[in-house]
């Protein structure tokens, strides 16, 4: 029994807060984590996009993962990050609370999520990370940074 | 011997020979008679086939091989180039280039099988010999034997044509005989001093035995050579004579040949004529054929020299340079920045020298990617020569300015495009030569491709002569698809009804032929081209014929800009589309139809603010009776844009927004970093006006 745990599949998550859950995203999809600082508003663009930032000479757009989910108001500390993510040759910075941990979890502990955690929609989470004490909510990063999501968001703010 | 790193370098070469061999097979075809054409693609061909053999493709060396052997007889005048001939060329170029892609793709060109097409050249070169002696002569000549006595030199057509070409030009032909001492050792060194002193006061054509074997010493004591000069008989024996252990020079004028040659050439053509039907064997073009050549024969050398001087860099590394240049670009800027706050003299005057080199540095790295359109243009005559055979048209092919230079990324995208509308202009732009005699035009139909320069922006134009297009059947479709209702139809200008055959999903073609699409041309060559920031329009005269004129950016990456300040945020607009910078009373603010306007030199411009428009957040209000306004153009609309600083001109470099935002964001174009290390967006102007 011991040895077949052993061969089970393990990913590495980088964890992030936002408000008081707890969430996590693989870490082959992270680029680097940033600091908070300047933005630069690009007019016209959905609420929860904040604008770009010049990261070493590339422009890259930022998101509020606060703002996107309604998860409540944007109040920026020293705590928060911005975890530049690259989703199918796209780099996107997403602001979080904090970004503070890196653990590995077995595959076979993420279960299939129930139709809205913590205020977010089922489509955009790959599932629910039970772990010993804590809770991760893994987002599916695909599905939140699509085009058609941004295109749509777009439409509706018109 | 790993041959992998070299393959690159071969893939390249083999390419740049291959579409030399297609241009002079073309020029070929034009001019039938033009031997030293023959030659270029004989050259080409060899280089190829020595290459292929060095790399092991034994498939390409065959083919190559046979390709050679055909070309020989050709340049030598013994294969007169005839329709079936040509036809097989070309069908080598085309396998020779499945197999590079087959080499690009798997490293190997064992899957294109040759055999067919080396069987039908051999059968072209034995099946239509115009002498019957050649395959004597061929022997003969591989087998190198050579005649002693040079009583009569034996020219074959490319020599004397060069002949008689500089015979009129007034040269004269001198043949020397030039007989070495017996005891001389190095005979081969001695060759080739005589040889370096005449060909400073003239040009040798000819030498026998021929040079490589004078160079190895494969000869006994005297050797000929033909020389081409305006010096005296005299100096040149004298030269000669000049060379140590030279025993004896023998001179003679060759003139009695003209008569020759012309002789020679009739028969050829006479011989061919009988043999197989010459392609375009009309009267003018003999006649012109030997101004043709003379104007081909210098460039081909001037050509190979060029080449010898330039460096192939992948373009990966070339973009890196660009980048790392931007930063540069990125931190003069800073630098001017604080020397101005730092107001240190040495300081200015160091940062000033810089920029300066920096400008200069910077004019050549874009230089470097810049790339001339004919890149591009070159493999087009093939294609409509192809596709006017497919489509039974008879065309005329012009391309003029292929030296206009584009930026490297615009080159790269422009190239379907292009060919989607040279399809489109065969295929529904001329009618076939039926129609066209009947409707009293030259059977010929004429398209132009034509690429020019003005200001920031480099067009390029495909024309013809055909049809034009037809208003009514655009509208009828239009109507069919849906894409107009029947009452606004009738209204649109004939500029808009044409600008509906770039609609998604839209084709006049009659019958859909596999040369143009089912519809999905025009509106993806119109996506494209706007992607890269240019613009397509369209104008037509029934019966007279269709123009598309595209309009491209001349570089993507670096632009200059004004940065201006509206509350707290920065924003670029390009100086392109800047008329001018003007400072506006309040009063003077007029209002139409709700809109503000201004009076701007005459005429009635809308007053835009880009703080509404950007909805820019504002702490404090102002209340200044002047405003600063900057007329922005579109075409020869315009506007005023209200903004609160002008900050300055400068070069930005040019960013994308990202991916994530890309296409989604109105009215910018893009971002630039600005010399602290901000951001600032790229006003588009172009979707400000409207």
């Amino acid at each position: 029994m011991l040895e077949h745990k052993d061969l089970v599949e393990e990913i590495k998550v980088i964890v992030f807060r936002l408000v008081d859950e707890e969430y996590g995203v693989e870490v082959s999809q992270v680029r680097s984590i940033e600091k908070m600082q300047n933005i630069t508003r690009v007019p016209r663009t959905p609420e929860f996009v904040k604008g770009v930032i010049n990261l070493r000479g590339v422009v890259t757009p930022i998101i509020d993962l606060k703002t996107r989910f309604n998860l409540g108001d944007e109040n920026y500390t020293d705590a928060t990050r911005i975890i530049i993510v690259a989703v199918e040759d796209m780099e996107v910075g997403l602001i979080v609370d904090a970004a503070n941990d890196v653990i590995d979890i077995p595959v076979n502990s993420i279960v299939q999520p129930p139709a809205v955690v913590g205020g977010i929609q089922k489509a955009y989470l790959r599932g629910v990370a039970k772990l010993e004490e804590r809770l991760l909510i893994m987002l599916n990063l695909d599905k939140v940074l699509s085009s058609e999501e941004i295109q749509a968001m777009a439409n509706l703010e018109r | 011997m790993d041959m992998n790193q070299y393959l690159d370098m071969f893939i390249e070469e083999s390419k740049e020979h291959l579409q030399a061999i297609n241009e002079s097979l073309l020029a070929l075809e034009q001019s039938p008679q033009a031997l030293d054409i023959v030659n270029v693609v004989f050259r080409s061909a060899h280089t190829l086939k020595g290459m292929a053999a060095t790399m092991g493709f034994e498939k390409m060396t065959h083919l190559t091989h046979e390709m050679e052997n055909g070309l020989d007889l050709m340049r030598n005048g013994k294969l007169a180039v005839t329709l079936d001939v040509m036809d097989v060329l070309f069908r080598c170029v085309d396998i020779l280039e499945s197999q590079l892609t087959a080499i690009i793709e798997t490293g190997s060109d064992a899957e294109i099988s040759v055999d067919e097409q080396v069987e039908l050249v051999k059968a072209v070169i034995a099946g239509k010999p115009v002498s019957p002696t050649s395959a004597a002569q061929v022997a003969s000549e591989t087998g190198a034997v050579l005649e002693e006595s040079a009583a009569v030199v034996d020219f074959n057509e490319y020599e004397s044509t060069i002949l008689q070409q500089s015979q009129e030009k007034g040269f004269t032909a001198y043949k020397l005989t030039v007989t070495l001492a017996e005891k001389c050792v190095m005979r081969a060194a001695r060759a080739y001093m005589v040889f370096d002193a005449i060909e400073r006061l003239g040009e040798i054509i000819k030498s026998e035995p021929r040079v490589e074997d004078l160079e190895e010493e494969k000869f006994d004591r005297g050797f000929m050579l033909v020389v081409l000069t305006k010096e005296e008989e005299e100096t040149l024996k004298n030269t000669a004579l000049g060379v140590s252990e030279v025993e004896t020079v023998d001179i003679q004028v060759v003139t009695s040949l003209q008569n020759d040659v012309v002789v020679a050439q009739q028969e050829v053509a006479a011989t061919a004529v009988a043999a197989a039907p010459i392609i375009a064997p009309t009267p003018e073009l003999k006649v012109e054929a030997p101004q043709a050549q003379q104007k081909t024969a210098l460039p081909t050398d001037h050509k190979k020299s060029q080449l010898g001087k330039s460096v192939r860099v992948d373009i990966e590394r070339l973009d890196v340079l660009i980048n790392l240049f931007s930063e540069l670009v990125i931190d003069r800027t800073r630098l001017e920045s604080i020397a101005r706050e730092l107001n240190n003299q040495d300081l200015v005057e160091t940062v000033e020298h810089m920029s300066r080199i920096s400008t200069d540095l910077q004019n050549i790295v874009m230089t470097i990617r810049m790339v001339p359109v004919e890149t591009v243009f070159n493999r087009f005559p093939r294609m409509v020569r192809d596709l006017a055979r497919d489509l039974n048209k008879k065309v005329d092919f012009i391309i003029r300015g292929q030296e206009t230079e584009l930026d490297r990324t615009v080159i790269d995208e422009i190239g379907d495009p292009l060919v989607h509308l040279l399809r489109n202009a065969l295929d529904h732009g001329l009618e076939s030569p039926e129609v066209r005699l009947a409707n009293g035009k030259d059977e010929v139909g004429k398209v132009e491709l034509i690429a020019f320069h003005s200001g920031n922006h480099v067009f390029i134009e495909i024309s013809e002569d055909g049809a034009g297009i037809d208003r009514q059947k655009v509208l009828r479709k239009a109507l069919e698809r849906g894409i107009v209702d029947a009452q606004t139809a009738e209204t649109l200008p004939d500029s808009q009804v044409f600008d509906l055959i770039f609609h998604s999903g839209f084709s006049t073609a009659d019958k859909i032929s596999d040369v143009s699409g089912r519809g999905v041309g025009l509106d993806v060559v119109k996506t494209k081209i706007e992607s890269l920031g240019g613009r397509v329009l369209v104008q037509s005269t029934p019966g007279k014929g269709t123009k598309f004129s595209i309009q491209l950016p001349l570089t993507l990456s670096i632009i200059q800009a004004m940065l201006v300040q509206i509350a707290d945020e920065k924003y670029a607009i390009p100086l392109s589309s800047i008329i001018e910078t003007a400072i506006i009373k309040k009063s003077d603010i007029k209002r139409v139809h709700k809109q503000a306007v201004i009076d701007f030199r005459g005429s009635v411009v809308p007053l835009l603010s880009l703080e509404e428009i950007f909805s820019i957040p504002r702490q404090e209000l102002s209340e200044l009776d002047e405003q600063n306004v900057v007329i922005v153009r579109k075409g020869d609309k315009m506007a005023a844009l209200v903004v609160d600083s002008f900050i300055g001109q400068q070069e930005v470099v040019l960013k994308s927004l990202g991916k994530y935002l890309t296409g989604s964001v109105m009215a910018i174009s893009g971002a630039t970093i600005l010399g602290d290390g901000q951001v600032a967006l790229i006003m588009d102007c172009n979707a400000l006006i409207q």
